[in-house]
């Protein structure tokens, strides 16, 4: 029997060294960095709060913030509402629904590829393809990267285009309602509309909630995109958050200050987090499925 | 108020397969009508077509005086009562009953005054804030009930309402729904009420008439007592009844002007009514069906002719009845006895039973017709 515990201990032993190395030593290294002046070259000095000080002094650091809590209040229903759209179209009895379920979800495997974060950059730059398909229709050409009005935007779009993954989670809980409740709501006189609001979607709920968290946590922390399209610009108006955070560790050193901003990042995600299971018993509904 | 009526009604899936083959009937206004039928025989398929969830491939559906076949479900003046309830399980009882009320832009007051009217008669009023998940299954389905009784339907559709239920607890709904029957009909607003079900003690217990289906056919629409004592065909003899009809092989003969029948453990002589309705069978092989309670054991039945020796081989004690299954010329027999008159019979004994051959039935072996009736 006491054979059998180290066994189990042995195998779980390459998921321990991953979780000190690469998530439990990182993280509680960053706390202790962000009260220090640590630039990677010299050792670190207790500053005390100053790098949190100097953060809510710094102008880069609001605006950075504002457009990260722009980019997560326009990414997040939108990804969803496209992602649940898309889903229940694909939930109909159609032909060829594998081949399109397929094709719906490549996105999300090929989105978060540096690859494809170029192919969006030529895709609309001045002279891309979506110009010329304005061109087309007589629309002049826009300039969706270099325009801060419009940069956000296309970067959004990015994050949008990559549904896949919360459409395949919200198809599989639409398959979960039950026939027997849409044949009550016909005999019931509900409309296809008032059917989707009053029995599909409360059903679905508790993967809307899921949902809904792991976007929210993945959009605070979105880098690639921003990164290789926009660099942070036009103007800063794509320079979200995580950029921020690694311009300061990685181009100007600022290892301390770097950590501050990513516990306050972790703070906020924590706070909406929370927020989110706060709202919970309003809208979730966990039901038994007969 | 409305009654039923289906003509020719048939329904082809698109791989070809025929599932419906043309039903004719006619539900009386105020009817309570049992589809009962072995799985797979389109009892549950008649009833979804009725209730408009599953469209038609020919004939025609009447409700009232009006051709549904086009008409919506929400549209046929029906409620239905599912199998598994089919309550949205988000939402309170009292939401589940007022849904369709709310579909249909009843007024708010309307709604409240038949909600509670519909849950006082069915004892849920105590239940009406709670949600699916804080019921019981009985509870869940009087609110299922409830649901449908506060449309007010002219047709009431259940679909196997009760076989998500204990046994106990199945009696009672099925005295409730029973009741319900009855209140319409005092209150002047008799609903008709089509009930699906396998069970055969719900269909001989609530239906005015039962519809017995097979294989997407009607075999026999009758009230449930004829479909007992005169089933028209092999498949209603043997289908209705536990334990089922004996049905054996067997034989007209005619010795000396009179009329045999001859099955397995011996020839026996039929009395004048049947002998006359099978003598143009006179040498033909036929199927011979009699009730286990239409056989009856020496102790108690003594003397004359039809007698048949058998060795027991179980005898099933059912408290207030006793099924002994006997042997007779290597084919199986059951008679349902009184342990009260019948005391001594024990496993692995032979015994002489008599067969009351005034009740028996016999079927044409090509057309399974009751040759009897």
């Amino acid at each position: 029997m006491k054979g059998k515990k180290y066994e189990g201990l042995l195998y779980i032993t390459p998921w321990l060294i991953g979780l000190v190395v690469f998530t439990a030593f990182p993280f509680f290294a960053s706390l202790f960095f962000s009260f220090t002046d640590y630039n990677l070259m010299s050792s670190p000095n207790f500053v005390g709060i100053d790098n949190y000080k100097t953060m809510f002094q710094t102008e880069l650091f609001w605006k950075s913030f504002g457009i990260t809590m722009s980019y997560v209040f326009i990414t997040v229903p939108m990804k969803l509402a496209f992602a649940l759209f898309i889903a229940y179209i694909l939930n109909f009895k159609l032909k060829a629904v594998n081949f399109f379920r397929t094709a719906y979800y490549m996105p999300s495997i090929l989105g978060g590829s540096v690859a494809v974060a170029v192919l969006w950059r030529f895709l609309f730059a001045d002279t891309g393809l979506v110009n010329m398909i304005l061109a087309l229709f007589g629309v002049d050409s826009i300039s969706w990267l270099g325009n801060p009005d419009y940069a956000i935007f296309t970067i959004s779009l990015l994050r949008v285009w990559q549904f896949g993954s919360p459409m395949v989670i919200f198809l599989a809980a639409l398959k979960n309602v039950p026939e027997s409740l849409y044949e009550a709501a016909r005999i019931d006189g509900a409309s296809k509309v008032k059917t989707f609001i009053r029995v599909t979607l409360p059903m679905i709920t508790p993967v809307l909630f899921f949902n809904f968290i792991m976007q929210l946590v993945q959009a605070f922390q979105e880098f690639n995109g921003p990164y290789i399209i926009t660099g942070g610009g036009p103007l800063n108006s794509t320079y979200l958050f995580p950029l921020y955070i690694y311009d300061n560790a990685f181009r100007y050193f600022r290892m301390g200050y770097s950590s501050a901003l990513s516990w306050f990042l972790f703070v906020v995600i924590m706070v909406f987090t929370l927020l989110a299971f706060k709202s919970e018993k309003h809208w979730v509904h966990y039901t038994e499925v007969e | 108020m409305a009654e039923v009526v289906l003509k020719s009604v048939e329904k082809q899936y698109p791989n070809g397969f025929k599932a419906v083959h043309g039903i004719d009937l006619e539900i009386k206004d105020g009817e309570f009508m049992v589809f009962v039928g072995p799985s797979g025989c389109a009892k549950s398929t008649t009833l979804r077509m009725v209730a408009g969830l599953e469209d038609i491939t020919g004939g025609e559906i009447w409700i009232g005086d009006k051709c549904v076949n086009e008409v919506q479900p929400k549209d046929r003046g029906i409620a239905m009562v599912f199998q598994n309830y089919a309550l949205y399980p988000h939402m309170t009882a009292y939401n589940n009953m007022a849904f369709g009320l709310q579909m249909s832009k009843t007024p708010k007051n309307i709604i409240d005054q038949r909600v509670r009217e519909a849950a006082k008669h069915l004892e849920i009023e105590d239940l009406l804030d709670r949600k699916p998940k804080e019921m019981s299954g009985g509870q869940r389905q009087r609110v299922a009930l409830g649901r449908a009784l506060v449309r007010k339907p002219d047709v009431f559709l259940f679909d196997e309402p009760l076989s998500n239920l204990d046994a106990k607890l199945r009696v009672s709904m099925r005295v409730r729904i029973q009741e319900l029957h009855e209140m319409l009909k005092a209150e002047g607003v008799p609903a008709t009420m089509i009930y699906v079900t396998h069970d055969q003690v719900e269909a001989m217990t609530m239906g005015d008439r039962i519809t017995v289906l097979n294989a997407g056919r009607i075999m026999q629409v009758d009230t449930p007592m004829n479909l007992y004592r005169k089933p028209e065909n092999l498949f209603v003899a043997g289908f209705i009844g536990a334990p089922s009809m004996n049905l054996v092989d067997g034989e007209i003969v005619e010795m000396g002007g009179k009329v045999f029948v001859s099955i397995p453990g011996g020839v026996l002589p039929l009395p004048e009514e049947k002998a006359e309705k099978v003598r143009s069978h006179v040498g033909k092989k036929i199927k011979f069906g009699l009730r286990p309670e239409d056989i009856i054991a020496n102790e108690v039945h003594e003397g004359g002719e039809g007698f048949v020796t058998g060795s027991v081989r179980v005898v099933e004690q059912m408290g207030n009845e006793e099924f002994i299954y006997f042997n007779a010329a290597g084919t199986q027999f059951i008679a349902r006895v009184n342990p009260e008159q019948v005391k001594n019979i024990r496993k692995g004994e032979d015994y002489r039973f008599w067969f009351n051959l005034a009740k028996c039935h016999m079927f044409d072996l090509e057309t399974e017709e009751n040759l009897t009736l």
